[in-house]
C-alpha cells in the first residue's frame, strides 16, 4: 500500500512538472490559474500545520507538539535556517513532555 | 576584461546556488526522519526523495500516511502541493536554454527553490543557477534523506519530539510565501477550514477539503 502511493504520488508530482516544460505556454498563461497556483500552497501549507500540530484521529487536541510548535512560530519570525526551525520544535517538544 | 568580468559573476553566482543549496538539502535529515517516524522504511524514504524530489509534496504524504489516512488522500495533498512546480516549469521553460535531451532532468529539478534563483539570477546566467541549485539540492536532500531515516530507526523518535517537527517544517514552508494581507487571510482560512473538518472526515480529507480557501479570490475579478 505505501509503495503504491510513493509510486503513484512520484507520478504525479514528475508528470505536473513535465507537463510545465513541455504544454504551449498559452493553456496556462490564464491569470485564474497563475493566481489559484500562487495561493494554493498556503491554504494546504496551514492546513497541514494545524492537522500535524493539533490533530490526533478524529480530534484536535493541545498537547506537547503544541509547544513546538509556538517555539517553532519565534524560529521562524527570527528567520532561522529550515532545519533549525525543525529541531526547536522537536527539542521543545520533547523538553514539554520530560517535565509534563 | 568583459570576459574576466562575466567569469566573478558567475562564480558568485555558482557560489550562491550551492551555500543556498546545501542548507536547502539538510532538511532532509528532518524529511528522513519524520519519515520513518511515520512508519516508512529507509528504502520507502529515500525512494520518496529520489522520485519525489518536491519538499512539500513528501511532507503531505508522509504526514497523511502517519495519521492513518488512505493512499488516495495522501496522493491527491501531495499533488495538490506539487502543481505549483507545473507552474515554475512554465516560467523555466521561457526563461533557460534547455537542450531537449536535458529536459526530463530539468523537470525533476523544477522545485521553489531551482525556480527562485534562476529567476533572480542575472541575465545569462541563469540556466548556471538552476543546475547549480539544482544538483546541489538533489545531491544533499538525498544524502541527508537517507541519514535522517537511519539516525530515527536508531532513536525513540517521539521522545526526541519528532511528532512536533512536522507541523514546524510546514510553518517554515509556509511564513516565507506570505507576502500580503490576501496570503495571510487564505493561509488562515486553510488552516479553519481544516480544523473544522478534522472531526468529521478521514485523516487527508481535512487537508484536500482546505484547498476551498482559495476560491473566493480565485473567483473574484
Amino acid at each position: 500500500m505505501t509503495w503504491i502511493a510513493i509510486f503513484a504520488t512520484a507520478a504525479a508530482c514528475f508528470a505536473l512538472k513535465v507537463a510545465g516544460w513541455s504544454l504551449p505556454v498559452r493553456l496556462l498563461d490564464g491569470e485564474r490559474l497563475q493566481r489559484a497556483a500562487t495561493l494554493l500552497p498556503l491554504a494546504l501549507l496551514a492546513a497541514l500545520v494545524v492537522v500535524q500540530t493539533f490533530g490526533d484521529g478524529r480530534s484536535l487536541v493541545i498537547d506537547a507538539r503544541a509547544a513546538g510548535l509556538a517555539a517553532a512560530g519565534v524560529a521562524v519570525l527570527r528567520r532561522a535556517p529550515f532545519i533549525v526551525v525543525v529541531v526547536v520544535a522537536a527539542a521543545t517538544a520533547a523538553v514539554v513532555r520530560v517535565l509534563a | 576584461m568583459a570576459a574576466v568580468r562575466q567569469d566573478t559573476a558567475r562564480r558568485k553566482v555558482v557560489r550562491d546556488c550551492v551555500t543556498l543549496g546545501a542548507a536547502v538539502g539538510a532538511s532532509g535529515l528532518s524529511f528522513g526522519a519524520v519519515a520513518v517516524a511515520a512508519g516508512l522504511s529507509t528504502l520507502q524514504a529515500c525512494a520518496l526523495s529520489l522520485l519525489v524530489f518536491s519538499g512539500g509534496s513528501q511532507f503531505a504524504l508522509v504526514g497523511v500516511l502517519g495519521a492513518g489516512g488512505s493512499a488516495a488522500a495522501g496522493i491527491a495533498s501531495a499533488s495538490l502541493l506539487g502543481s505549483r512546480n507545473l507552474l515554475y516549469a512554465v516560467r523555466l521553460a521561457t526563461l533557460l536554454r534547455v537542450p531537449r535531451s536535458r529536459r526530463v532532468v530539468a523537470a525533476q529539478l523544477t522545485i521553489d527553490e531551482t525556480t527562485a534563483m534562476s529567476i533572480t539570477a542575472p541575465a545569462g546566467l541563469r540556466d548556471t543557477a538552476f543546475w547549480a541549485t539544482g544538483i546541489t539540492i538533489f545531491t544533499t536532500w538525498n544524502l541527508a534523506t537517507l541519514l535522517g531515516a537511519l539516525g530515527a530507526a536508531v532513536f525513540d523518535t517521539n521522545a526526541i519530539g519528532l511528532d512536533a517537527a512536522v507541523g514546524a517544517a510546514f510553518l517554515a514552508l509556509l511564513v516565507p510565501q506570505i507576502r500580503d494581507r490576501r496570503g495571510a487571510r487564505i493561509a488562515i482560512g486553510g488552516a479553519l477550514l481544516a480544523a473544522a473538518a478534522v472531526p468529521v472526515t478521514p485523516a487527508g480529507v481535512p487537508v484536500i477539503v482546505a484547498a476551498l480557501a482559495i476560491v473566493p479570490a480565485v473567483l473574484r475579478r
